[in-house]
Formats: C-alpha cells, structure tokens, sequence
C-alpha cells in the first residue's frame, strides 16, 4: 500500500476519513460498520508503527517531520513531528481505539455507525494533538476533539448525560480559550510565527511568562484534570459510554500533561520554575484528598475516576520537581495509567453489560462466576496499587525517587498516596470480586468471552510488561527528557 | 480628472443590477402570473452575472461619476460576498415563498435592489452615495419584512424596523452634516485630508463621530442600538431574516470602513474607544440574552448582536490588519448565518415554522443528514475548530492581541465561551432528544436542501483549508488606508 503523504499525516487522516466512510456506511448495517470500523483502527495502528521502528533514540530533534504552509496569512503552517515524549502517546492512542472498537462490539446497539465513526475521528485528532507542532494547529485538533466526545458522551451515555457533556464541554472549552490568546501573543512576541520552536526559543520577561504560564495552566489543568478544576470528570467518566471513559482517561487526560511538556516547560522555564511550589502543592492536594474521595466513593466508575485524578497528581508532581527520574517517572506513569484506567474501565465495562448498575454493593463474589475476569482484574487493580511488578509501580517508585533530593516532604507526602491508592482500589477489589455470592443476579453471570479476553488480556500483558522490563519505554523517551530539561534549566528572561 | 466616461466601466456591476432589478419587474407585471419561475431564474441570472462582472473587474483601481464610487479591491471582494450571499438567499427561499403565495415578483426585485443598495454602499465614495446606498437597502428591507401582510407579527416587525431604521439614518445624516460642515466637503478622501491635522478634542469632530459611530452601530445591531433587531429578525418571513442577517452586515461594515478608516482615520482614538464600549457591549448583552431564548430566530438574532462585537473588535483593532480581520469575520459570519437561517427555511412546511428550538427534537433520528450539518453550523457559530468560525474568531483576536487590548481578547474569548452554551442547547435537543410523537415525513424543498448542504458543507471545507478565503480577504484590505 503506498501512501503519498508522510507517516504522521496518514496517521491522521486515515482514521479520520474511515471514520466519515463509516458514517457514510450508516447505522443500518450495524455489522459492515463494525467491520469497517475495526479495519480502519487496525490500519492506523499499523501506520503508527514505523513510528517506532524508524525512530532514533539518540537525537532529541522532532522527527519524522512535515512542514507546509497553510494559512499564510497569518504565517500558519501545517507543521507535524515527533520526539521521544510524543511517540509512546501516539501508540497509546492507536492501540487503545483498537481496543475500543472491540469493547463495543455487541454493547452498543443504537446508532453503532456514529458511535464507531466518533471514535475513529477522535482517534485520528487526537494523534494529531501529539504530533502538531505549530501552535494554531495543535489548537485545532486540541479542540476538534471536544466534538465528538461531546457527542459520545450525549448520546451514549448514562443518564445525567446532558448534564454531563454540556458540562464536560463548557469546562475544558472555557479552560482552552485562555490558552489561545496566550498563543497569540506569543506570536507577536516570537516576530509572527506560531511555530512551538520558535516559542521555545522566545526570549520573555517574567511577568508575561508568568500570564502565558497561567494561561496554559487554565487550559491543562482543566483537562489532566487538576484540584480544583476536577469536577468535570467524575460526571463526564461515570455518564460516558465504557469506550469513552477508556479514551478520556487513557488518552485525553495525558493531553494536559503533554502540553505542560511540550509547551509550558520549554516556553515559560522561568515561570515554570517560579510557580513549582503551585504545582507540587496542586499535585499533594490531587495525591492525597483524592485519594481520600475515591475511598467513600460507592459508584465504581466515580471511583476510578477519582483515582484517576489521584494518579495524575504524580504525573504533575513528577514534571515540576526538574529532576530527570521525576520527569521520566511521570512520563511512564502517563502511559502507565494509559492501560490501566483503560483496563479498570474496561472491566466495569464487563459487568455492567452484564448487570446494568455500576453500584459496588450490588457485587460481590463475583470471583466464584467469573474467575477468569477476577484474575485479569486482579492485575490491573495491583497495577493501581503500584505493586512491584506492574507499570504502575514504575511510574510512581520513579517519582516519589525523582522528588525526594529536591523537595522530601513532598516526596513523603506523595508515597502516603500510595498507601491510600492500595486502600480504594483493594477495598473495591474485596467488595466486588471477592466474598459470598449473595446476589441471585450475581450467580448467573457469565465469564468473560474470547473478545474480552483479547481486549483485557492484552492490557494485561502491557501492565505486566512494562512493570518488569521498562527499559525500551526509557530508552526513547530519555533524550528528548534530558533536552527538555536543559531548556527549562536556561532562563529566557532578556539580558 | 479623465473622462468620466471612461470610469463608467467601475460601476457596471451596479448598473448591470439596476437594469436587471427592472427588468424582473416588468417580467413579473406581464407574465407573472404564469411564468412564476422566469423572475426567478432571471434574478439568478442577474446576480451570477454581476459575479462575473466584479469578478472580471478585480484589480482595477479607480473611481467613477467623479468620486461618488470608488473602485479597489475592497469593493471588488465585498461585492461578490454580497453577489454570492444574494444568491444563496434565492436559492434557499423558492420553496419557502411558494408555499406561503409570496413568490412574487415584487419579493425578487426587492432583494435586488437591497443587495444593489449594499453594493452602492460598499462602493461609495461620498457621503451622498453611501447615504443613497443605505437608503435604498434599509427601503428594500422595510418593505421586505412588512411583505407577509396578512401577518400581524410580520407588519408590526416591519413598522418597528421602519421607525427606529429611520432615527438611525437620521443619526447618520446629522453626524455626515456636521462632518461636512467642518470639512467643507463630502467626499471620503477630501474629508480625510482635511481632518488630518484635526486635533482630537475638537468636540464638533467628536460629536460628528459619535453619531456617525451611532449611525453605523443602529444599521450593524451593535449593542446599545440593537433593539431593532431580535423583532425584525422574528417577525420577518424567515428568507427576509435570512437576507438581513447577510449582506447588510457586509455593507454596514463597509460604511464603518469608508467613514471611520478612511474619513476619519487621524481621529482614530476617538471611534476606537466608542467600538470599545460597543464590543463589549455587545457581546455581553447579546450572549447573555440569547441563553434565555426559545425561539430559534430569536437566539439567531440575538447571536447576530455578539457577532456584531466580535466584528467590532477587529475594527477597534483600527489597523490593516485589524479591518481585514473584520472583513474576512463578516464573511464568515455572513455565510454561517446564511447557514443557521437556511436551515430554519429548509425544515419549514406549510403552516409550520420550524422556529423553536423544540421542534428540532430527535433531529438526528429522522433526518442524520440534516442534522449533521446543524452540527457543523452550530460549532461554527461557536467559533469551535475545525469550522471556519474558529479562524474569524482566531483573525480578530490576534488584531486584537497585536493593537495591545489583550483584556479585550481575554474578555472576548470569554463572551466565546458563553455563546457556546447556546449553541450547545440547540445540538443537544436535536441530538439528545427523543423526537416527538408524529414524525416530521414532509421531505423539504430539495433546492433549499441543496443549498444548505454546499453551505454548512462550505462552513467545515473552508475551516480545514482557510488560507484562500483569508488571502482574499487580506488582500482586500490592502489598499485602504
């Protein structure tokens, strides 16, 4: 097959002109759109992977790069490429859509055509927010992506759906606007270009730094999602369909740490550095009080969806402690939480498909039905936990690592996170899966197909993986980490 | 100064309209009552005709009928968005006016004269031609809106819009009068040379301008002079709106450039801050207003308002850049609410408005076509990527960001924010609602269908590929101040 364009721009727009394509199929022919659906994924997850095969570990340059003008009015360009930070993010995605399109293979019913197209769509914007090197552009796909998981959400979603979308919309919306007058004044400032290097490179005093950090703040915030902007997510994630609290928490959440890396650190360090306190303080208060609401919390959806937040805030402590363990910590733990929100999503998945409530008090014992579920789910609540031997420690252990030299208190406070991570998610493990079956629901329940199987097991596999060998994860991103740490070490105050 | 004979040739567009507006006319008086579509198809023909002639008149620089028209790349490019708007607005209303018996000849003539008195306005190099130009716009308009007369609602929005249309054309001509008198003369490029050396507390310039500022702010629906706006737009048949909320907007636009950028442009300082207050205004009032609203024309028109104050920010903006900007908004806003409006047309029957919001429910359950361009057209409108809508908003910000009014833009993209909450209301009760009991069968006039697919469908083109709209719109601009 040959593709005329580059790797990064088939990437994009094969899933998202499939998507249209299965939109075109229509919701009739349920079974071709799910076919086609699935082809579509597999094809993108084939594109990305050259990403990997042909990436050079030992330079921090963007890679893979492509450059054309595009709106030149405003010296605009359709500028994509990739570094170490971006690439894992771009396999996660396309990985994950696969997954998705498999998940949702006979629990969505109605209007199955849109569901799928808005997944595809989604998938390929969302490859674009990685790979988008010129500001306007990353702002575009940034926000294209509200679209259809507004839709996802709307449409297929629980029952305070409405409520949850318009909310889900409004709040990142309302966070992302700032961020783009932030934009334009950096093209001003950076003499007419909205190239992300060359705002690298833009010398600023430290009051705009400041403004501009706080703008970016507003619009990251919002989506990684930070204490006090978090609300959204509980409603979003527990309203959403399973496909789409899998991409919004495996994917879309990464999104407001990727632009810390990729535009707050290297374009405001000074700012960066000033406001660490801020941030660390922000990232304790998701580590530890999250944590704290996840425990009482009887919705298992809502409870993954705090402990969500609770692991970001050792993503977002890991980026502003300046210490490479730390940043490559947060990095891993990003992907990290990649699978395992998505697993633990997924799993709920299963049972409410099988007993339409979410409601931890209406399992129990559910290992004696479903064994091979218990199991898989037991890998991915240990992954949660952090227990040695999954990602999910990786990630975590390198943080808490990274922040000790630097700043030990809140290396101490961070690891009673963990102590609270393995409370909520072993205690929801215990009332769920484990017990008496006093439920006659409960003891009819079916165990999980070849489908699920495949879907689960393979995250597992992942987990497991990166738990014991996490070395080639490190191995791509360790350049572009220690390059990013040198420019956020370099003040760009003038004179 | 050459023969003026020679410069005739500016304003054949305008004469080729004028000519054609008759002949429609008189077509209709002899054999309109059997031959309904022969006015139609030459209103067609008049208005793709004038397309090609401003088309084959790009580039040309000049003025005819000493000064009372100008001719640059201005006028070229806001002519043929009028041109183009005129005939989206024929396409999208045959059915609707059928069925309703108002497919008459008097409708197609008048919308031809509204869009000849637009392009006058865009064109005029005098303040007795813009005057001219408007005149003949706001007349079309009245008697367009008043067209329904067996409708209560449809004459006394016209009565209203005529009343308060006529104070405002009052407040322009006091304000062109007294421009005149410290002046001395009424054309544009006199005007501006002799206000060069003006000093800015000269308070009969000051009092001049505010009310030529006024003037302009009552004919856009800017924000303390919008009143007029949400009644005409309700209470018009829905194709009047869908005219008023296009090419006037191009054409008052024109007027504030020709006036204020060109007239007046060493009194810059003191229109600057008058739009200041007209953009916030409008767009706290209209997207505030619109929230509370049912009535689809209505948050259409209220919609219209803020739309006007992102408008104005790029004329606070007062650079090349910052009008450009304004221009290629207008643009945009002209075809997304050509758009918003066609849609209200094309799901229209006989005997039934589709104009409350509710009757959109379960929209994309019945008709998944008709819907998805509602979804286009509302994100659009909310300025979201990767619609068009985005980048006029991203045009104006940036004027806005290069001229030093970052708290204007921070206020702005906040206004953006809450406007997208209306718009998010409309997607959600088509998309998220069940349909009523008694599906809508009817299926639409396939021309309106037609047209509002190439439309909304043009609306998410131009967002993934903006640079040549935008180009033509920078361009444009280029010759001015």
């Amino acid at each position: 097959m040959v593709f005329p364009a580059g790797v990064l721009t088939d990437a994009i727009w094969a899933p998202i002109l499939g998507g249209f394509l299965v939109l075109a199929v229509g919701d009739r022919n349920g079974r071709l759109a799910r076919w086609l659906a699935l082809a579509v994924s597999l094809l993108t997850f084939v594109l990305t992977i050259p990403l990997l095969t042909r990436f050079n570990t030992h330079t921090a340059a963007m890679q893979f790069v492509e450059r054309i003008p595009w709106i030149p009015a405003l010296h605009i360009h359709y500028h994509l490429g990739i570094d170490g930070i971006s690439l894992w993010f771009i396999l996660l995605t396309s990985f994950l859509t696969v997954l998705v399109v498999v998940a949702s293979w006979t629990s969505i019913q109605k209007r199955v055509a849109q569901y799928l197209a808005a997944f595809l769509i989604m998938d390929g914007l969302m490859i674009g927010v990685f790979c988008a090197l010129d500001a306007i552009l990353f702002y575009v796909f940034w926000e294209a992506m509200l679209i259809p998981m507004f839709l996802i959400i709307g449409v297929w979603g629980g029952a305070r759906r409405v409520y949850a979308t318009i909310k889900f919309f409004l709040y990142t919306f309302l966070g992302s606007v700032l961020m783009l007058v932030a934009l334009l004044y950096l093209y001003f400032q950076s003499g007419h270009s909205f190239d992300l290097l060359t705002y690298q490179e833009t010398p600023l005093g430290l009051g705009p730094q400041i403004w501009i950090f706080l703008a970016f703040l507003m619009a990251f915030a919002v989506k990684i999602p930070m204490w006090p902007v978090h609300t959204w997510l509980p409603d979003a994630h527990v309203e959403a369909p399973t496909g789409g609290s899998v991409i919004l928490a495996a994917v879309m959440l990464k999104m407001g740490a990727y632009g810390f890396l990729r535009l707050s650190l290297p374009i405001t360090p000074d700012a960066s550095h000033h406001l660490a306190w801020l941030m660390i303080l922000l990232s304790l208060v998701a580590i530890v009080y999250i944590a704290l609401v996840a425990i009482v919390q009887q919705d298992m959806k809502k409870l993954i969806a705090y402990s969500s937040i609770a692991h970001m805030g050792f993503v977002t402590l890991g980026l502003f402690v300046f210490t490479a363990t730390a940043m490559e910590g947060s990095i891993l733990q990003m992907l990290s939480h990649g699978f395992i929100s998505a697993a633990m999503f997924l799993c709920v998945g299963v049972l409410y498909d099988r007993m339409h409530t979410r409601d931890i008090h209406a399992y129990g014992g559910v290992a004696s039905v479903m064994p091979v579920f218990a199991t898989l789910m037991m890998v991915f609540a240990m992954g949660n936990v952090g227990l040695p031997g999954t990602s999910g420690f990786v990630g975590e252990f390198m943080v808490v690592l990274g922040t000790y030299p630097e700043h030990p208190w809140a290396a101490i406070l961070a690891a009673t996170g963990l102590v609270t991570g393995a409370a909520y998610t072993l205690w929801l493990f215990k009332r769920v899966i484990f017990g008496a079956v006093f439920r006659p629901e409960v003891a009819l329940l079916k165990d999980l197909n070849g489908r699920e199987v495949l879907v689960l097991g393979s995250l597992a596999v992942l987990t497991l993986l990166m738990g014991v060998w996490p070395a080639p994860f490190l191995d791509i991103v360790h350049q572009s980490v220690h390059h990013l740490l040198g420019q956020a070490a370099v003040s760009k105050i003038p004179g | 100064m050459q023969n003026p004979l020679v410069h005739w040739s500016f304003a054949i567009p305008e004469i080729w309209i004028l000519v054609m507006a008759c002949v429609v006319l008189l077509v209709d008086l002899f054999w309109g009552q059997k031959q309904r579509d022969l006015g139609f198809w030459l209103s067609i023909f008049c208005l793709t005709g004038a397309m090609v002639l401003s088309a084959a008149e790009m580039g040309k620089a000049g003025s005819a009928f000493y000064g009372q028209l100008l001719m640059d790349r201005f006028t070229n490019t806001a002519d043929l968005a009028v041109e183009l708007l005129g005939l989206l607005v024929l396409f999208y209303s045959r059915g609707y006016l059928m069925l309703r018996g108002l497919y008459r000849g008097e409708v197609l003539a008048l919308l031809l004269f509204g869009t000849l008195g637009a392009m006058v306005m865009i064109s005029g190099g005098n303040l007795l031609s813009l005057y001219l130009g408007l005149e003949l716009l706001a007349l079309s308009q009245y008697a367009l809106v008043a067209i329904y007369r067996d409708q209560l609602r449809a004459t006394e929005a016209g009565l209203k819009y005529f009343i308060l249309g006529a104070l405002a054309s009052g407040l322009l001509l006091y304000g062109m009068s007294l421009l005149y008198g410290l002046t001395g003369s009424l054309g544009i490029g006199k005007i501006g040379m002799a206000l060069s050396d003006a000093s800015p507390d000269n308070y009969v310039l000051i009092v001049a301008l505010v009310f030529v500022v006024a003037g302009v702010a009552f004919k856009l629906g800017a924000a303390p002079f919008h009143m007029w706006l949400p009644d005409a737009y309700q209470g018009a048949p829905t194709p009047v709106t869908l005219f008023m909320a296009s090419a006037p907007k191009i054409a008052a636009f024109a007027l504030a450039v020709r006036l204020l950028a060109e007239a007046g442009s060493s009194a810059m300082a003191i229109w600057q801050q008058l739009f200041v207050a007209l953009a916030v205004l409008s767009m706290l009032i209209g997207n505030v207003v619109a929230i509370a609203q049912t009535n689809l024309k209505r948050m259409l028109a209220y919609s219209t308002v803020s739309n006007i104050g992102f408008l104005a920010l790029g004329i606070v903006a007062g650079s090349q850049n910052g009008l450009a900007s304004a221009l290629f908004y207008v643009v945009v806003y002209a075809l997304m609410a050509t758009a918003g409006f066609g849609m209200i047309v094309y799901l229209s029957r006989e005997g039934f408005e589709a104009e409350e919001i509710s009757d959109f429910r379960g929209l994309v359950q019945q008709r998944p076509w008709t819907a998805f361009l509602l979804l286009l057209i509302m994100f659009s409108l909310a300025g979201v990527p990767p619609t068009v809508g985005f980048y006029a908003k991203v045009a104006v910000f940036q004027a806005l960001v290069q001229a030093g009014f970052v708290w204007l833009a921070v206020f702005g993209v906040l206004m953006a924010v809450v406007g997208a909450f209306y718009y998010l209301r409309v997607l959600k009760v088509a998309f998220f609602d069940p349909p009523p009991e008694g599906a809508r069968t009817s299926g639409g006039d396939p021309l309106a269908g037609i047209t509002l697919t190439v439309n909304s469908l043009a609306l998410l083109v131009l967002g993934i590929v903006p640079a040549p709209l935008m180009t033509f719109c920078f361009h444009a601009l280029q010759e001015v101040m």
